[in-house]
């Protein structure tokens, strides 16, 4: 038995009836879906989660005295707890709803425009997502306080030799993703966090691309933010998570006034609910949330450490087999990645190859993967991106591979 | 030959084909043989930036008719360009202005000319259509 078989134990064919939309059809051929990195699909179970809380006791929550309103309530506070649970945060008050990683972010970076001033540093890495370079470019723009960036090398790896003489005691800020979304190398957050807090500085780390592959264990890492999406986690979308230190959390002004975040309002003062409805602004997400609560316990009955391991291997599995086609170049080679491959041939534009892809039924993602200055570095216009979760199979990677090379003879 | 017949004749000839590989193996063709542009023209100025690929578009007018040339990074987005070329090049502003993209749902790649292709080629029709208004504005 090989190692690939061994860990389908867990029975990737039983697991694949269990998403709806791994049945359908493109373009008249099986739906290989590689685009996983973007958003992963929903499994029945999330989706009945959602149906039965429009069809049974959607209601507007927290305000109501009535029996729909309490059992909407309940639901996504349970939820809250399951995701506190999930990423072993020590308080539930310190998960904060968003409507996804993005929102996260900009909470956070809006929050510490007031903390921050002129003369201060912040610490960004090279290999970010648009969504954690702007927002606190804009916060840079507000304050005046200075952005530095820790730069990668040409495996997709940032240079932590550079990042140490970065920091200094003007640092009060570093993000930094978990995972990149382009490339797929896993960043040693643990040496961050530890060498900012050696300065003083708070870490925020963007997670969109590491939960889907494991499970951060927010008190272990000692991190102060951490922010994810359940999209990318076999959840709905517009919806997502903050994580942040308490002590964070209240010293951060709120983010959006509205209603659920006040404790009194008159037209002379208002004064801010408690944690986390602080940060909570408005009618939320409320099946959302609920989803989320059931995407986790989805993926915790599978288990991390064989979603992971299994993962690995398709990952391995591809890489060897798109190696052996000429002319093809994989960008991010780091020791630690997880199963994302970007990749070019030759001189073909990644936005054909993924168009003939496509008309075989293949997805994957073609562009900049909203993460330009990694494009820049390698000097190329963007690359074809093949993202695995653990519903993939070794047999769609053949099918992938027989169609790039078809896609290749085609454009070549 | 108007814009709407030479429609006509690349609907024509796309259904020979009998299947989208041959259409899109037609379209490469075009895409890799036809020199579209003049390097020059190549500028920044004359660049439409799609989220995907890249289009430069140029015109000018002799003879009141328009010449456009054009080119793409992306060489699906090329082949489509020269089709779009060909109908539309030299021809009278006025008719340019009023002249539809439809032909190009008939001949199988209606998803090319997708608003959320993000592949330069919905803004370069409209660029081609703000030339023509531009040049008739200058004949009246």
């Amino acid at each position: 038995m090989s190692t690939i078989e061994k860990h389908i134990k867990f029975d990737v064919e039983a697991i694949r009836k269990e998403f709806p939309i791994l049945n359908r059809q493109v373009n008249g051929k099986p739906l290989i879906y590689f685009d996983n990195a973007a958003t992963s699909q929903t499994p029945q179970q999330v989706i009945d989660v959602i149906v039965d809380y429009y069809s049974n006791y959607n209601a507007n929550i927290h305000r109501g005295v009535h029996t729909l309103s309490q059992e909407a309530t309940d639901a996504y506070e349970q939820a809250r707890i399951k995701i506190q649970k999930h990423f072993n945060a020590k308080h539930t008050h310190e998960i904060i709803y968003t409507s996804g990683t993005t929102h996260g972010i900009n909470l956070v970076a809006s929050g510490f425009s007031s903390l921050l001033q002129k003369g201060d540093e912040v610490i960004v890495s090279g290999l970010e997502h648009h969504s954690n370079i702007v927002p606190w470019q804009m916060l840079c723009e507000r304050t005046g306080v200075t952005l530095k960036v820790i730069p990668m090398n040409q495996n997709g790896e940032l240079v932590l030799d550079d990042y140490d003489s970065l920091l200094n005691k003007k640092t009060k800020l570093v993000f930094v993703n978990h995972i990149s979304n382009a490339l797929g190398t896993i960043n040693p957050i643990e040496y961050i966090i530890k060498k900012a807090h050696s300065v003083g500085a708070a870490v925020l780390v963007d997670g969109a691309q590491s939960c889907p592959h494991i499970k951060p264990d927010v008190q272990a890492l000692d991190v102060d933010f951490y922010v994810c999406s359940a999209h990318k986690i076999c959840g709905p979308t517009g919806v997502g998570m903050l994580y942040g230190k308490q002590e964070w959390l209240k010293k951060l002004p709120p983010y959006q006034g509205g209603g659920e975040m006040i404790a009194e309002v008159s037209f002379e003062k208002t004064t801010y609910a408690d944690l986390p409805h602080k940060f909570e602004a408005g009618t939320p997400n409320v099946s959302g949330g609920i989803a989320f609560g059931a995407a986790l316990d989805y993926m915790n009955s599978i288990g991390f450490d064989t979603i992971a391991n299994y993962e690995n291997e398709l990952l391995v599995y591809a890489t060897k087999q798109l190696e052996n086609i000429e002319g093809l170049k994989i960008y991010g080679t780091a020791k630690e990645k997880t199963s994302v491959i970007s990749f070019n041939v030759g001189n073909i534009h990644p936005y054909d190859i993924g168009t003939i892809l496509d008309k075989m039924g293949i997805a994957v993602r073609t562009g900049h993967h909203c993460a330009q200055p990694i494009m820049d570095f390698y000097q190329i216009p963007g690359t074809i991106r093949a993202s695995f979760m653990f519903y993939n199979t070794k047999a769609e990677i053949d099918t992938f591979i027989t169609a790039l090379k078809k896609a290749v003879m085609m454009l070549s | 030959m108007t814009i709407e017949n030479i429609q006509n004749a690349i609907i024509d000839e796309f259904s020979m084909f009998e299947d989208w590989e041959e259409r899109y193996q037609y379209m490469i063709d075009l895409g890799k043989t036809l020199p579209l542009i003049e390097e020059q023209y190549k500028t920044d100025d004359n660049i439409i930036k799609g989220c995907q690929s890249k289009v430069w578009v140029h015109a000018n007018m002799s003879n009141d008719k328009v010449e456009f040339t054009a080119d793409s990074d992306a060489i699906i987005t090329k082949g489509i360009i020269a089709i779009l070329i060909r109908a539309f090049s030299n021809q009278h502003p006025k008719d340019i202005i009023v002249a539809n993209t439809d032909f190009i749902d008939k001949i199988g790649l209606k998803e090319h000319l997708s608003p959320t292709r993000a592949n330069g080629l919905v803004s370069m029709i409209k660029q081609l259509k703000m030339y023509a208004i531009a040049y008739q504005t200058q004949l009246n």
